[in-house]
């Protein structure tokens, strides 16, 4: 309850000094819109529906992106944790594309695949994979080598042992992989919207970009409102079960 | 009461049967021998324990037993067939409980249950809940690992240990991190156990008193490299207390032999 009220009061404060700032008059409100403006585009944008259709066009294109980062990320990410050449290989050039900002994948991805929803999963499916190969190699291991011991005298051998005893040990890592792996395909997918319109879909990131070209400054603020709210939301909703699981089965803090 | 004989002179067939194993580690620098020609015949039924200070090799020889490691040299049979990997006819209990956070108490003692190749779900649960009420943990099957205290936390291990009905049971220094009271406890209900499920067990710990109170037969080793050094059969009735003045003489004179063959060891590497 005090909680609650302590945020209310933080995000009303800072409402209340961007408010005040509009209203000294010493910024034009082409550029610093009232408050009151942007919350007007929103209302406007979510009943005419713009808003809507962006946000579920770039979610779709998130987490069919995502989700093939993962699936791709997880079983490379333990293959790369059991062998010293996997490591040196697959692992070193993991970690080389994982520090390279995955907007710089743009330009290849519209080389490759034009301007299309394929391009767009692509630059995703780059920002995600390797943070996700690292965590989850990561996690693998340093996991403690006396559960596989245990786990193979109990007859646990195999692909039962990866998937039964490695994999769930490695939980909390790869927990925090796919989390930066969300960060990172978010990103990775505003950065390819803004640099790039295709006529298969309209996403927040092309509302952004429109706003700036209309110098509607009320909708570029609205936009990235909305982009924080939903990341927000995404983490609570993706995230927050699977790290309340780790913290009850492991008594450890959040991860 | 006690008797000293240098070789071991069990039941020639033996349940567990450790033939000339020698171990060496290869660090880059330099080849470190662990194990020097040891030889152990444990037989069914038989509870065997091996005492030694850190760095005898205890705790590689029983992962050869176990399977988890190849020895370079000679072998282990088991029920007269070469040991060539881990089995569930031989289950570890290790010195610190490998026990699975990711799971509920109960999931861990399942864990080796659904391994278990002959068995009905409904039988698996049943087993796991009988061996839950053995070591007392049955209002806990619910809870996980981190809510449980080191002792706790040993005895789960047990009851998974125990679950598969394993014919061997190979125990690391399993209560070595417990405190005293905890221990003693655990001794009595070890005891029991064993008593009543005629388990082999091969039991590793350097507290000689712990040796004495849980083995049939003792062994000493010494350490760089591990030798088996003396075998002593202990014929106290049991189930016994590890606070007994008759078991506390014993555990004295097979620690004066132990600090002898130390002495000679360290004598030897200078």
């Amino acid at each position: 309850m005090k909680r609650t009220l302590v945020v209310i009061v933080f995000f009303a404060a800072l409402i209340g000094i961007w408010q005040a700032a509009t209203a000294s008059g010493r910024w034009s409100p082409v550029l610093l819109p009232p408050p009151l403006a942007v919350a007007e585009y929103l209302w406007g944008a979510l009943n005419d529906g713009t808003l809507i259709d962006a946000a579920r066009v770039t979610l779709q294109r998130l987490l069919i992106g995502y989700v093939i980062g993962i699936v791709i990320g997880l079983p490379l990410g333990l293959a790369v944790s059991t062998s010293r050449y996997m490591e040196d290989t697959v692992g070193a050039l993991a970690l080389g594309l994982q520090t390279l900002p995955s907007v710089c994948w743009v330009p290849l991805a519209l080389l490759w695949f034009g301007q299309t929803e394929s391009a767009m999963l692509f630059v995703v499916v780059m920002g995600t994979v390797w943070s996700v190969v690292l965590a989850t190699s990561t996690g693998a291991r340093t996991i403690p080598p006396i559960y596989a011991r245990a786990a193979r005298t109990m007859g646990s051998e195999g692909f039962d042992k990866w998937t039964r005893v490695i994999l769930p040990a490695s939980l909390p890592f790869v927990v925090s992989g796919m989390k930066q792996g969300w960060a990172f395909a978010w990103r990775s997918l505003m950065a390819a919207e803004i640099f790039v319109t295709i006529l298969t879909g309209f996403g927040l990131g092309h509302l952004l970009q429109y706003g700036r070209e209309l110098s509607a400054m009320d909708q570029v603020i609205g936009v990235m409102i909305s982009i924080v709210v939903i990341g927000l939301i995404a983490d609570k909703v993706l995230f927050s079960p699977w790290e309340r699981f780790l913290h009850r089965r492991w008594g450890t803090g959040m991860i | 009461m006690i008797a000293s004989v240098s070789e071991s002179s069990a039941a020639s067939s033996g349940k567990l049967i450790v033939d000339g194993v020698s171990k060496w580690f290869r660090t880059p620098r330099a080849s470190v021998q662990a194990l020097d020609n040891m030889n152990l015949r444990v037989a069914e039924g038989e509870f065997v324990c091996l005492v030694g200070p850190s760095g005898c090799g205890k705790t590689t020889l029983l992962d050869i037993m176990a399977g988890l490691t190849k020895p370079d040299e000679g072998r282990v049979l088991a029920d007269g067939e070469l040991v060539q990997g881990p089995g569930r006819h031989r289950l570890v209990m290790f010195q610190e409980s490998a026990l699975f956070p990711w799971l509920t108490v109960f999931g861990n003692v399942m864990f080796g249950l659904k391994r278990k190749p002959g068995l009905s779900n409904a039988e698996r649960r049943e087993i796991a809940e009988s061996h839950l009420r053995l070591v007392g943990l049955e209002k806990f099957k619910k809870s996980f690992v981190h809510e449980l205290s080191g002792g706790m936390k040993q005895r789960v291990a047990l009851a998974r240990s125990l679950a598969p009905d394993p014919q061997v049971l190979l125990m690391d220094e399993p209560f070595g991190a417990l405190d005293a009271i905890t221990r003693e406890q655990l001794y009595q209900d070890l005891q029991d156990i064993c008593r009543e499920r005629r388990k082999t067990v091969v039991f590793v710990t350097h507290n000689v008193r712990e040796a004495v109170c849980l083995g049939d037969r003792v062994f000493i080793l010494s350490p760089s490299p591990g030798r088996i050094r003396e075998e002593f059969r202990i014929s106290l009735p049991r189930p016994r207390d590890i606070n007994s003045p008759e078991l506390a003489t014993i555990a004295q004179r097979i620690t004066l032999a132990l600090k002898a063959y130390l002495v000679s060891s360290q004598a030897a590497a200078e």
